[in-house]
């Protein structure tokens, strides 16, 4: 009987202010959608970290005398220069490529810009050796070594790109949570403007179910359950709606990107484990916005 | 079964207490009118004793709750021992007859099968027994004010309020209200009943409490409704 009741009370009080169900259940699904976004950013990120700092090189790029004379790396500068930097702890391999495999590799590179081919020249590029870390964050001290020294002429670290890159992602990541959160604000106003107006307009037959020696829990159980229900089916929405991106548009837009195994593709997987946790959060959401308005503004 | 002592309440929107210094008490199984002209303070009399108001100064007592410093959440325990009628019934308007009877049981956790045994035979008793499935409109005055007598009497209450029952109804239909609430008081259940009706009170020759202004100024223990009202 309780169940009962405390269902046909849940439904009807949707069902009579079906505006403000509605604009609910649906700030709360766009602020579930955009915080579902942001925790997506953060796990391609996670998997972008691991895919690059693996391949991640840093660059010794060493000067024209050595570019141009030594196309072996058989000379004393040359070879002392690797055989210390072999011996740098937090090495993990060194790799010498010459100016004439550079050039090579440049072709490669630009294969699709026959304009850029023609115009590049083997005398601009340097020889370098590259420099695989088995920790990324030494970079900083391989640098500090061994810049300035005979035969070096600049360091690079691919690792500074990605930080750039990450940095971007990052505050994309920021922006989505900032907006989710401006949306959930919304979203918790409404649902207690909503309990109020549901409690409202029930008045009368609360008060005499109160009058009849109905507990204020009994009576108020089902304004609590209507929020809770509110925040669920918006938690739903935003996974619908995670979904359709996912398929009309990341998909189709960042095809290229996913081909190419520059960004990792956004799985069904990913998506399943950011589910859960919209829900509970809309659902808790409307929990607690529901039962501090119940006990702050319905006193009957 | 009630007793006010020294009771007073003072509403902050009037300056003039709607009860002042009342001292009274009623026996368990009594049945006591409560008469006096509109803002007499019957109304606060009776949300005193069912905790829709606490007093300002003094205690009132409902069996053994001291009723203005009850728990607000013991409230619920206080109400569903003390069965309560008003003018305008007060009935649910969205359930059935037998739906709001059964209401007053499941409240207090009652199981099912005994709601379905105890509704019917409710019903039975006010004279409703073939209209258990009418919506509350359907029903005439006499009929809605029986439901709501049902719903008050099926926890078999220790003490019933009657806020003037009888002031919506024709006079033959109030006589059936008030045997109904005589048999009601047969079983053992205190009745407390508010009322204007010089007819009722004089040929029912039950004790008789009196409020004006919100001082007692009778208490007779087999009165008439008074001379010259």
């Amino acid at each position: 009987m309780r169940a009962s009741f405390v269902f046909s009370e849940v439904v009807t009080g949707l069902r009579r202010n079906v505006t403000m169900t509605v604009a609910m259940i649906l700030t709360t699904a766009i602020s579930l959608g955009l915080l579902g976004g942001g925790l997506l950013v953060i796990t391609t990120i996670d998997q972008m970290k691991q895919l690059y700092y693996d391949r991640v090189e840093v660059a010794v790029f060493l000067t024209e005398d050595i570019s141009a004379n030594d196309p072996r790396c058989t000379g004393n500068t040359c070879a002392d220069l690797r055989a210390e930097l072999e011996a740098a702890s937090g090495v993990e391999s060194v790799v010498y490529e010459s100016r004439e495999e550079a050039f090579q590799r440049f072709q490669q590179i630009f294969e699709a810009q026959p304009e850029l081919r023609e115009l590049a020249r083997p005398e601009a590029l340097p020889a370098s050796f590259r420099v695989q870390l088995t920790n990324p964050e030494r970079f900083e001290v391989i640098a500090q070594e061994f810049s300035g020294r005979p035969g070096v002429d600049r360091i690079a670290d691919q690792g500074a790109y990605l930080e750039e890159l990450f940095q971007t992602l990052t505050g994309l990541r920021n922006a989505t949570f900032a907006v989710a959160l401006v949306q959930a604000l919304a979203a918790l106003l409404l649902i207690s403007n909503a309990i109020q107006v549901s409690a409202f307009t029930r008045r009368t037959e609360v008060g005499i179910m109160r009058l009849v020696g109905a507990s204020r829990w009994y009576t108020q159980l089902p304004f609590l359950i209507e929020a809770i229900v509110a925040g669920v089916v918006g938690g739903l929405l935003a996974v619908a709606g995670l979904v359709t991106a996912k398929v009309a548009f990341i998909d189709r837009v960042l095809a290229g990107v996913f081909e190419a195994g520059i960004v990792p593709r956004i799985g069904y997987a990913d998506i399943a484990f950011v589910s859960p946790i919209l829900l509970l959060v809309g659902a808790g959401i409307a929990t607690v916005t529901g039962y501090v308005t119940l006990r702050l503004y319905v006193r009957t | 079964m009630i007793r006010l002592e020294h009771v007073s309440k003072t509403y902050k929107t009037s300056t003039r207490p709607a009860l002042d210094n009342v001292s009274v008490e009623v026996d368990k199984g009594e049945f006591v009118f409560l008469i006096g002209p509109s803002g007499s303070g019957k109304s606060t009399f009776l949300r005193l004793l069912l905790r829709e108001e606490v007093p300002t100064k003094g205690d009132v007592y409902v069996a053994d709750w001291n009723v203005g410093k009850l728990a607000r959440r013991r409230v619920p325990q206080l109400r569903q021992r003390v069965g309560c009628v008003f003018q305008d019934f007060r009935l649910l308007t969205n359930k059935t007859v037998a739906e709001n009877v059964a209401f007053a049981l499941e409240v207090i956790g009652k199981p099912r099968h005994t709601i379905r045994k105890v509704v019917p035979e409710v019903l039975d008793m006010v004279g409703l027994d073939g209209k258990s499935e009418r919506m509350p409109h359907e029903l005439s005055g006499g009929e809605q004010q029986r439901v709501a007598m049902a719903r008050a009497f099926v926890n078999r209450p220790l003490l019933l309020l009657a806020d003037e029952p009888t002031g919506n109804l024709d006079p033959d239909i109030s006589e059936d209200v008030m045997l109904l609430l005589e048999r009601i008081n047969r079983t053992g259940t205190t009745v407390l009943m508010a009322t204007h009706n010089h007819s009722i009170v004089d040929s029912m020759r039950r004790r008789v409490v009196e409020l004006q202004l919100g001082q007692l100024v009778r208490d007779d223990s087999r009165g008439v409704y008074g001379v010259g009202r």
